[in-house]
């Protein structure tokens, strides 16, 4: 008799729960989610809930377990504790694959496109998903150019993928997600590598399915996109909920506040916090170039740097931005003109010469050039020293870990121990041990190539201070990124490209938003404005 | 709690630990061979002092035959690991490396009377040529590979065809033969020393190659050029010197096995020395846990598997297995070990692994 | 892309050279001097001493002197073979001389001689083909060879027979003729086999074969080596461990090819009997064309040669210097 009350109130209170969640419309609930690694737990007790026909904001540094999350809804990983419940499904529904995910209707589409380039639009569209060999490709294709056509995406079932540009592959990749019947859409940082116009199109799509009803989680670093798009944002940290809110309840710096967990000292003004390099040799050339070009596709140009001095190079996505301080430090193959070191002419003809020369370059793709994946943090700090110093004088291992725990100390790196492989950080944090091992050869000129790109928001604002505090000390700078603001914030003196080619230099006053793009689009304001 | 779990994870971590290491894969399998052995007749490990025809004391018995025949097979593991992780591929043509620098130095040792009185030229010089010329087919395999771009296997493929023909042509087709004297003590033994030559020159290699990982950076380098290049040409280093140097330390180490083997019999067959034996050296990389596709490497595991093959070969003619079934059974050994590092297994190792340590740990609690 | 492209020419002139190498065929062809035309294909030269053996025999055969008009052409498989023989048929000889990689599939293209009138001579090794598509085939009867040494064996009247048998590569017409005839006597006459293991024509096996054994304390005195190069290896492991072979020693060695080193090692006293297998058919061949070109016919299509066992004992330096390659 007992027990059969307990069952009935147990019942009731479950039925009570899917009554609650089909009364306000919610699609996901995750539920007291708790997932950890050897010596991390990596989700505390996360919640989170996704209504339908929204688009969901999920924000959080790295580390902070957005992936996590993610990944536990994938089936990536299994969840050490916690229930996910889905709409139509009155029992907590169990994913422990990706396929188990497809099936109940949650679709991810990640920032690499996992598509096949090489197969057409509507092969992709389908592929894994026929029943059997024979295929009537006629029908396939007409049901994709429907499709495609309904959610306005421009591109044709027959036409090969690699044709398309990266945001119509991603629409594409979005395209097949939708049409698997999906009732939750993961999209995770699809708009990094997309340029403006491209992600306007990414995000007319995604209005367009949010009318149809589907729930949207979307993954990003770019809080200007999450006030453009998103409904509601979920804030973690430190694998803990912060938060649900609607977007109009969550001003852009409380939000950056909740993110970070403490209130935000003001990003604007970091600017003045890094004393200004004030010793006799300031103002004199550190480097300069003259009519330098490379193989990479330039048009020979001018630079100099002065000591303390921190600038810039902007300009749009493919201006020529990064293949400029390539030539510099030898990266790219030098075709012409020449470089001076405080008025001496140097060879600089490869990365080896610049870096005897006391030059420091950070790539811009800090996957690919950046770090070397497998190896140790300590290795990776080590190793542009080790290249000075010479194929016959190795660091003693002693050494390396000496240098190593000063670096990590000095710029935070949050790594398990010296000897873990890079690859397993953060990209924030392997871009600060990138940083350590340039820092390690005492540059007197640093270039940074997009060192902020990717990263979370507390190690950008450190990163920023970073260099403010270096070239207060005396280096010499060159920072590039692709946001404009933190340019603004940092330099003191802009290099402004377009079409591979330099076109304007502003400092002092005419560092602003407006001449900035008024400079790039060739000084007509009416463009700009644009 | 806190405190049981803290004393209950040091176990579990050494144990974790030593079951992480890259060096555990060859010490398991060698400990399973010793087993097997023990087991099966126990007999296998005797040694015994005896006098060698040249009236020179020689201890014999099976290990002392695997450390004897196993050398060239750990000094060409230790090049070959090196070109693994520069280049990411292997060196198929090592045999007929081999080939090439023993007919080279038979040359030079014989001049070209196939049956000399006397050796025409000091050992030394002998084998500075024939070095010099392993050197070069190592710098032709590095060429293609780190300039050129071409697939290692590809590229070596080209020797691998025609190395032994050179061999041939290098003495005409004449099968010269070394007349006795001290060269035949480098694949032998040195009078009054009962432990076989071959034993000695591969610790030797051993130590030189470990002064020179401790002494330079070659390691470091030929890591980072492995994993990734692009970064490794933006910290200043010249992935095609490294590479291509990578080759030829191979060819060093060729060169080295090929005097040992010339010297066995004073003499060398090119159209079946040192056959097959890049793929023993290439399994010996594999069976020390270094990753074919190039990056980290570590060579004391690559030379333990070069020890663990010849010990399974010695195994193997101890049992009167046909010598043409060892292939198939040293495939064995290599569908063990891609099996092994599947991801799949690995994630049901690891979740099996952290089972038994959540189960300890309640018991414990409990 | 030009690094690139410069790699993939290089590649390739590296890959024709070696084939170059292979196929030598070509040369010297449209001279109607009056001399026989024959196209001569043979396997690899390289392959073993027996083989530069037999090819330096047919070079010094088939010259201008000797009336005959020769094009050679080596082959390591069968299509390089067929390749080579197809262009001789078409550069029109008058012979094919023919030693095959490989038995089989050969029916085609020397259909395609015998349509044309040209006549085919196998040499050395037989071919899986209707005999009608050749005149005559030269061969070593490798089981003779076998019974010959075998015989030999029963006449040294051993107290007891301990065998270490080392085949050649499993399969081979030589490992099958000189294993088969060992095994059938060591049957008849109830010698003990101790090992009987292949040695894949490698030195280095048969050290290890025999190193084996002795590490085992197995007790064996007689070393039946298919070639000299893995008596040779044998030997290696005796002298390693001190134990006497040859003439007045422990243990009797037996190998076969003749090559020169190994006949002098027979007369040193160091091995005791080696088997001849003779390379040498350039004669036999100039023979049979003689006979044709008269319009003799040939009574007897296969012809065996004559083979000789040598014994350490009885052999002379005219020996080595008549029958060693």
């Amino acid at each position: 008799m007992k027990i059969v009350r307990l069952h009935r109130t147990f019942f009731k209170n479950m039925t009570d729960e899917v009554n609650a969640r089909v009364n306000e419309n919610i699609v996901l609930e995750m539920k007291n989610i708790h997932k950890g690694f050897p010596g991390v737990k990596a989700l505390q007790g996360v919640e989170f809930t996704l209504r339908e026909g929204e688009i969901h904001a999920l924000m959080g540094e790295n580390g902070a377990g957005k992936s996590t999350l993610i990944k536990v809804l994938t089936g990536v990983y299994e969840k050490d504790e916690g229930d996910i419940f889905l709409k139509g499904y009155d029992k907590a529904v169990s994913i422990r694959s990706p396929q188990d995910a497809q099936r109940v209707g949650i679709s991810t589409v990640y920032q690499e496109i996992t598509l096949c380039p090489n197969l057409s639009v509507a092969e992709n569209m389908y592929i894994g998903r026929t029943a059997g060999m024979g295929q009537n490709w006629k029908k396939i294709n007409a049901d994709a150019d429907k499709l495609l056509k309904s959610l306005d995406i421009p591109a044709t079932a027959t036409q090969q993928l690699a044709s398309c540009s990266i945001a119509v592959q991603q629409m594409v990749a979005i395209a097949r997600a939708v049409d698997m019947d999906c009732k939750v859409l993961i999209l995770d940082e699809p708009t990094s590598s997309l340029d403006e116009q491209e992600v306007a199109k990414l995000f007319g799509l995604m209005r367009n399915l949010k009318e149809k009803g589907v729930g949207i989680i979307f993954v990003t670093h770019f809080l200007d996109q999450v006030y453009e798009v998103c409904d509601r944002i979920t804030v973690l940290r430190d694998g803990k909920l912060v938060g649900a809110y609607d977007i109009k309840d969550l001003p852009r710096v409380q939000l950056v506040a909740k993110m970070l967990g403490k209130d935000l000292d003001d990003m604007s003004d970091i600017k003045s916090e890094g004393a200004v390099y004030s010793g006799e040799d300031a103002g004199t050339a550190v480097l300069e170039a003259e009519q330098l070009v490379s193989d990479a596709g330039i048009k020979p140009f001018d630079f100099h740097i002065n000591k303390g001095e921190v600038n810039g190079f902007t300009g749009l996505l493919g201006s020529g931005r990064s293949e400029c301080v390539r030539a510099i430090f030898g990266a790219d193959r030098v075709v012409g003109g020449k470089v001076k070191m405080h008025g001496k002419t140097v060879k600089i003809s490869k990365p080896l010469h610049a870096m005897k020369q006391g030059i420091a370059y950070l790539p811009e793709d800090r996957k690919l050039d950046g770090i070397v994946g497998d190896l140790s943090v300590r290795d990776n700090i080590i190793l542009a020293l080790q290249t000075l110093k010479g194929f016959f004088r190795p660091i003693s291992k002693a050494q390396a870990y000496k240098y190593a725990d000063e670096y990590i100390k000095l710029l935070d790196v949050k790594t398990a121990s010296a000897d873990t492989p890079i690859k397993s950080l953060s990209g924030g944090n392997q871009q600060k041990v990138i940083l350590a091992r340039w820092l390690l050869t005492h540059p007197e000129y640093l270039i940074l190539d997009e060192p902020t790109r990717g990263i979370d928001v507390g190690t950008k604002v450190d990163i920023q201070k970073l260099v403010l505090k270096l070239a207060g000390e005396g280096m010499s700078i060159t920072f590039i990124s692709s946001e404009t603001d933190e340019m603004l914030r940092t330099c003191s003196r802009l290099v402004v490209m377009r079409d591979r080619k330099v076109v304007g230099e502003l400092s002092g006053e005419q560092l602003t938003q407006n001449m900035i793009m008024n400079t790039i689009a060739g000084g007509n304001r009416d463009n700009a404005e644009n | 709690m806190q405190k049981t779990e803290k004393k209950k994870a040091s176990p579990m971590e050494v144990l974790k630990k030593i079951l992480g290491r890259q060096i555990f894969i060859p010490i398991a399998a060698l400990l399973l061979l010793v087993l097997f052995n023990l087991i099966a007749d126990p007999g296998f490990f005797a040694i015994s002092l005896k006098t060698n025809s040249a009236g020179n004391p020689i201890l014999t018995g099976y290990l002392i035959t695997i450390l004897d025949n196993g050398s060239e097979l750990a000094i060409l593991a230790i090049g070959m690991t090196l070109v693994t992780a520069a280049a990411g591929g292997q060196d198929i043509s090592v045999g007929a490396g081999i080939a090439i620098s023993g007919s080279v130095m038979l040359r030079v040792l014989c001049g070209t009377n196939p049956k000399p009185e006397a050796i025409q030229a000091p050992i030394i010089v002998a084998f500075l040529v024939g070095c010099l010329a392993a050197m070069l087919c190592g710098a032709f395999n590095g060429a293609l590979v780190a300039y050129f771009k071409i697939q290692p296997m590809v590229a070596t493929l080209i020797l691998y065809t025609a190395g032994r023909s050179i061999a041939a042509w290098v003495n005409q087709n004449q099968l010269p033969i070394v007349p006795p004297g001290p060269f035949s003590y480098f694949g032998g033994v040195i009078p009054g020393i009962p432990i076989p030559t071959p034993f000695f020159i591969a610790v030797a290699c051993m130590i030189l190659i470990a002064l020179v990982l401790k002494f330079t950076t070659l390691g470091l380098y030929t890591q980072s050029v492995g994993i990734n290049e692009s970064s490794s040409r933006l910290n200043g280093l010249n992935p095609i010197l490294i590479k291509f140097l990578a080759f030829v330390i191979l060819g060093v180490c060729v060169a080295v096995a090929g005097l040992i083997k010339v010297s066995r019999f004073s003499t060398i067959n090119y159209s079946v020395i040192a056959k097959d034996i890049e793929m023993d050296a290439i399994l010996a990389v594999a069976l020390g846990g270094n990753a074919l596709g190039g990056g980290k490497f570590n060579i004391a595991a690559s030379i333990l598997g070069a020890y663990v093959i010849q010990f399974l070969t010695t195994t193997l003619y101890k049992f009167n297995v046909r010598s043409d079934a060892l292939p198939a059974y040293k495939a064995v050994v290599v569908i063990l070990l891609v099996v092994a590092s599947a991801p799949r297994v690995r994630e049901y190792l690891n979740g099996l692994k952290k089972n038994m340590g959540r189960r300890l740990s309640r018991r414990e609690v409990g | 892309m030009k690094k690139r492209l410069l790699a993939v020419v290089m590649a390739a002139a590296m890959v024709l050279g070696v084939a170059a190498c292979g196929n030598e065929a070509a040369p010297a062809a449209g001279s109607s001097d009056g001399n026989i035309k024959v196209g001569i294909i043979n396997n690899d030269p390289n392959e073993s001493g027996y083989r530069t053996a037999n090819d330096n025999d047919l070079k010094a055969m088939f010259t201008a002197e000797n009336g005959y008009d020769a094009t050679f052409a080596y082959g390591k498989t069968n299509d390089e073979q067929i390749n080579a023989a197809q262009q001789m048929i078409q550069d029109g000889v008058d012979y094919l001389l023919l030693s095959a990689a490989d038995v089989s599939g050969w029916d085609s293209v020397l259909q395609d001689a015998n349509n044309q009138g040209i006549k085919v001579i196998l040499y050395d090794r037989t071919i899986d083909a209707d005999p009608s598509l050749y005149v005559a085939s030269i061969v070593s009867d490798m089981a003779k060879e076998g019974e010959t040494a075998a015989n030999w064996l029963k006449s040294q009247n051993l107290s007891e027979y301990n065998i270490i048998h080392i085949q050649g590569q499993m399969g081979t017409a030589a490992q099958v003729g000189r294993s088969g005839a060992l095994s059938d006597m060591a049957s008849a006459e109830g010698w003990n086999i101790v090992v009987q293991q292949t040695g894949d024509w490698n030195a280095e096996k048969a050290q290890q074969i025999v190193q084996s054994q002795i590490d085992a304390g197995n007790s064996f005195n007689v070393i039946y080596a298919e070639n000299d190069d893995m008596a040779k290896g044998a030997v290696a492991a005796l002298d390693a461990n001190g134990i006497t072979h040859g003439v007045n020693g422990d243990v009797i060695i037996m190998g076969f090819d003749t090559n020169k080193w190994a006949l002098q090692e027979l007369k040193a006293g160091n091995w005791n009997y080696d088997g001849q297998c003779n390379p040498l058919q350039a004669s036999y061949l100039d023979d049979i064309i003689k006979k044709l070109e008269k319009g003799e016919t040939i009574s007897e299509k296969t012809v065996v040669m004559d083979e000789k066992g040598f014994d350490a004992t009885t052999i002379t330096d005219e020996d080595i210097e008549k029958y060693g390659i």
